[in-house]
């Protein structure tokens, strides 16, 4: 049966086929075709952002904590190119995203138009695969592989440029099923033969340990599932980066907690001193592996992977396995139980000994105070008063971000959304919305540092116009915490540009964005006013005045071992040096 | 703190510089992509060799199959193995990439390239240059009385070689269309 209907009905039809209830967008000239469309169905909602970046962040937030792509609809010309930086979060951070633009009418294209930007040309390097759609006729279909290309595979982030003439003009609607990617086939299952050599190592390993990432939730909530079971069954122990935490949940026997540069002591010198390490959807980023060519020296690595380029970028790995997370750890678990179970009971206990001492450095210790706030201590209260909750975390980028990773539980998978690759500062406030929306009842906390909820706070706006209760925990040191701690580690304590001089006072802010606010300074009164946050009927902003020049520990220096880490109050003079000073 | 600074020169094994050319030999390494034939294309392949930092020392493109949308793209690259390897898997992971073939590896492959070179010269040098074109099996595809234009048709080495000997008979232009390469045998 055909269905004729305009290129913008098309675009309702094909997110309405694909399951969309929500879109987060800002209308412009380019897009007002489909705006129309929008304004006459009531089966898909807008989420009104108040900046394009603030609607990626959204829809990552949004996609993360459900497993489902999160959509994005924005004008041509500035409304693309705001969407950049999303964009470049969500293809490092393997997020599925379906991002819908305007564009000039065909006729224009080339002109320098008003509002003409080369959208296609500017995201092909920021998305996993982008499409100019000139014809009417292509336009469904391209909707629909673009979902299938984003949630396939390695997932991110896709964009189709519509041009304003194309949402006008009547074509064919096709629906999902007919559609094809030939060029694109993603393995699933991995190789039998090296699964099952994996399993024969794990049978004999002394040292093992399960390194798991991004790629165990990708895989989906039975992927988690199965890592659980396998790591409870065998005993092994199992470290995460910091965007695989909550797969394996914080209270499990065998976690020991988050690697890398602001890791875990036990968890880094596990890594390093192990025998066989199974890497389970991460790909030995730089902030993981420290030096190279001293990253884990005597051991044998399996690296389970969906995306070929993973594996053997960084490190090379013995025993590559191509394949999505989920059914090789269900292959795994088939053949290591078919095997009889087996593991190497004494050398593991052994092994276990030597964590717990690795753990008995109590390395996130820090000196707690009366008189001020320590950001470390906010977040333990935090956990402890929200934990009941089930919370959703998001965060922004700096020393926060760290501290959160390291002292907040994460029980289950989908509940932890930070920007892990790209490091984008203004990703949690948006993004605490976009999950807020799909969670309606859950509470949702953004931890922040005043520096980085600056960059998006205009979405404070969104939340309360869409009555998304989001809870805003500011850890305000007035500094760009981070920078502040490289500069004094790096640069001899010369502190350039690194605090803000001007910061707005939070509360006022609530009260003049209509939402709940408080500043709390006095430790004293920190439990009061979270449990005030958590209890607000609506938005909260809370700006905790923390100690201004704490430093973030553990820390891996840059160019330095996993077994030379820097723990709490060490002596950082000339922590790095040399050539480790070029890294970033 | 001592035995924590870090020796100059130590980051050379760090993951910036993962691609150290005295670490490990450069190789050579003709590929033969098979693309569908879609607008952009050949922007996302050579925008993966500019953005990850990759060689291209000569890449042809055409299309090879017109009613199966079908373009091949070949291309002479250089790195370590490491990055030969890398550069296969990232190509392999564009979405309109139907196959990746590596015919420095895959076994013994043709390679041809065509060159266009323009003479200009009198007299003695006139005439040698006609008979060292024909020792390369060149053919002279526009004459005046002050100049040839040849055409030859080898690898890359032996247009390389044949524009070696033309110079000091007054090679004066010069235009090669980079390696169309295939594996031999059925």
């Amino acid at each position: 049966m055909s269905r004729q209907m305009t290129g913008a009905r098309m675009v309702i039809e094909a997110l309405r086929d694909q399951g969309v209830d929500t879109v987060f967008g800002y209308p412009g000239g380019a897009v007002l075709p489909i705006y129309d469309e929008i304004f006459q169905q009531n089966d898909i909602k807008h989420i009104l952002v108040r900046h394009e970046q603030g609607a990626v962040h959204m829809a990552e937030g949004y996609a993360r904590s459900t497993g489902k792509p999160g959509v994005v609809l924005v004008t041509s010309g500035p409304g693309a190119t705001n969407a950049v930086t999303g964009l470049t979060d969500a293809l490092m951070d393997s997020i599925p995203i379906v991002v819908l633009t305007g564009q000039v009418p065909t006729f224009l294209i080339g002109t320098d138009g008003f509002q003409e930007a080369d959208t296609i040309g500017i995201t092909r390097p920021c998305t996993k695969h982008n499409w100019l759609v000139k014809e009417t006729d292509e336009l469904a279909a391209t909707i629909h592989k673009a979902f299938h290309i984003a949630t396939s595979g390695r997932p991110g982030p896709v964009l189709i440029d519509i041009p304003k003439d194309v949402q006008f003009a009547t074509g064919e609607y096709v629906g999902p099923k007919q559609i094809e990617t030939p060029s694109y086939q993603p393995a699933k299952k991995g190789d039998l033969a090296t699964i099952t050599r994996l399993v024969e190592l794990m049978e004999t390993a002394e040292r093992p340990i399960f390194y798991t990432g991004g790629g165990v939730i990708n895989s989906g909530p039975g992927a988690s599932q199965l890592l659980r079971e396998l790591a409870d069954a065998t005993g092994f122990p199992v470290t995460s980066t910091l965007m695989g935490l909550g797969a394996y949940p914080a209270s499990g026997s065998k976690w020991i907690g988050m690697l890398g540069m602001h890791g875990l002591y036990e968890a880094n010198m596990a890594m390093h001193d192990c025998d066989l390490m199974i890497a389970v959807g991460a790909r030995f980023d730089d902030r993981i592996t420290g030096r190279v060519a001293d990253f884990s020296p005597g051991s044998v690595k399996a690296q389970i992977d969906i995306d070929p380029s993973s594996i053997n970028k960084v490190i090379h790995v013995d025993l590559p396995i191509v394949g999505d997370v989920g059914h090789v750890l269900e292959d795994m678990l088939k053949v290591w139980k078919a095997r009889g179970r087996k593991t190497n009971p004494e050398p593991l206990r052994a092994w276990w000994a030597q964590i717990e001492q690795w753990k008995a450095r109590n390395c996130l210790a820090y000196r707690n105070s009366d008189k001020v706030i320590k950001p470390q201590h906010a977040l333990q209260r935090l956990q402890a008063l929200t934990a009941a909750r089930k919370p959703y975390f998001t965060t922004e980028v700096g020393q926060h971000q760290m501290w959160a990773a390291q002292f907040l539980h994460f029980e289950d998978p989908n509940h932890w959304m930070t920007s892990g690759g790209l490091g984008t500062m203004g990703y949690g406030l948006p993004a605490s919305i976009g999950v807020q929306v799909a969670h309606p009842e859950a509470l949702v906390v953004n931890v922040a540092g005043e520096a980085s909820w600056l960059m998006n706070m205009q979405e404070m706006a969104t939340a309360v116009q869409f009555r998304a209760p989001v809870k805003q925990f500011i850890l305000n040191n007035e500094r760009l915490g981070m920078v502040r701690q490289w500069q004094q580690l790096l640069h001899g304590e010369r502190y350039s540009q690194s605090w803000s001089e001007s910061l707005p006072d939070f509360v006022k802010l609530a009260e003049a964005f209509g939402c709940g606010g408080r500043t709390v300074s006095d430790p004293a009164d920190l439990d009061a006013a979270i449990q005030e946050m958590i209890d607000y009927d609506g938005p909260f902003i809370l700006d905790v005045l923390v100690e201004k020049h704490e430093n973030c520990f553990p820390m891996i220096p840059s160019g330095k071992p996993h077994n030379e880490m820097l723990l709490g109050e060490a002596s950082t003079e000339g922590a790095i040096t040399g050539a480790g000073a070029a890294l970033v | 703190m001592a035995a924590l600074n870090i020796q100059k020169g130590a980051s050379s094994h760090s993951a910036y510089d993962l691609r150290d050319p005295n670490a490990q030999t450069i190789e050579s390494h003709t590929l033969a992509v098979l693309v569908e034939n879609e607008p952009g294309v050949l922007a996302r392949v050579i925008g993966l060799f500019s953005g990850r930092g990759y060689n291209i020392d000569s890449l042809t493109v055409a299309e090879v199959d017109h009613l199966g949308h079908r373009s091949r793209i070949t291309i002479v690259t250089r790195g370590t193995p490491a990055v030969i390897e890398q550069i296969k898997a990232q190509l392999g992971r564009i979405v309109p990439v139907h196959d990746v073939h590596d015919l420095t590896v895959e076994g013994p492959c043709v390679e041809r390239e065509l060159g266009l070179f323009k003479v200009t010269s009198k007299g003695d040098k006139r005439v040698e240059a006609l008979r060292i074109a024909e020792i390369f099996r060149a053919s002279v595809v526009d004459s005046t009385l002050e100049s040839f234009v040849f055409e030859i048709t080898g690898t890359p080495e032996k247009l390389d070689a044949f524009a070696e000997l033309m110079r000091p008979l007054g090679l004066s232009d010069q235009a090669r269309t980079g390696v169309a390469a295939l594996a031999r045998g059925a």
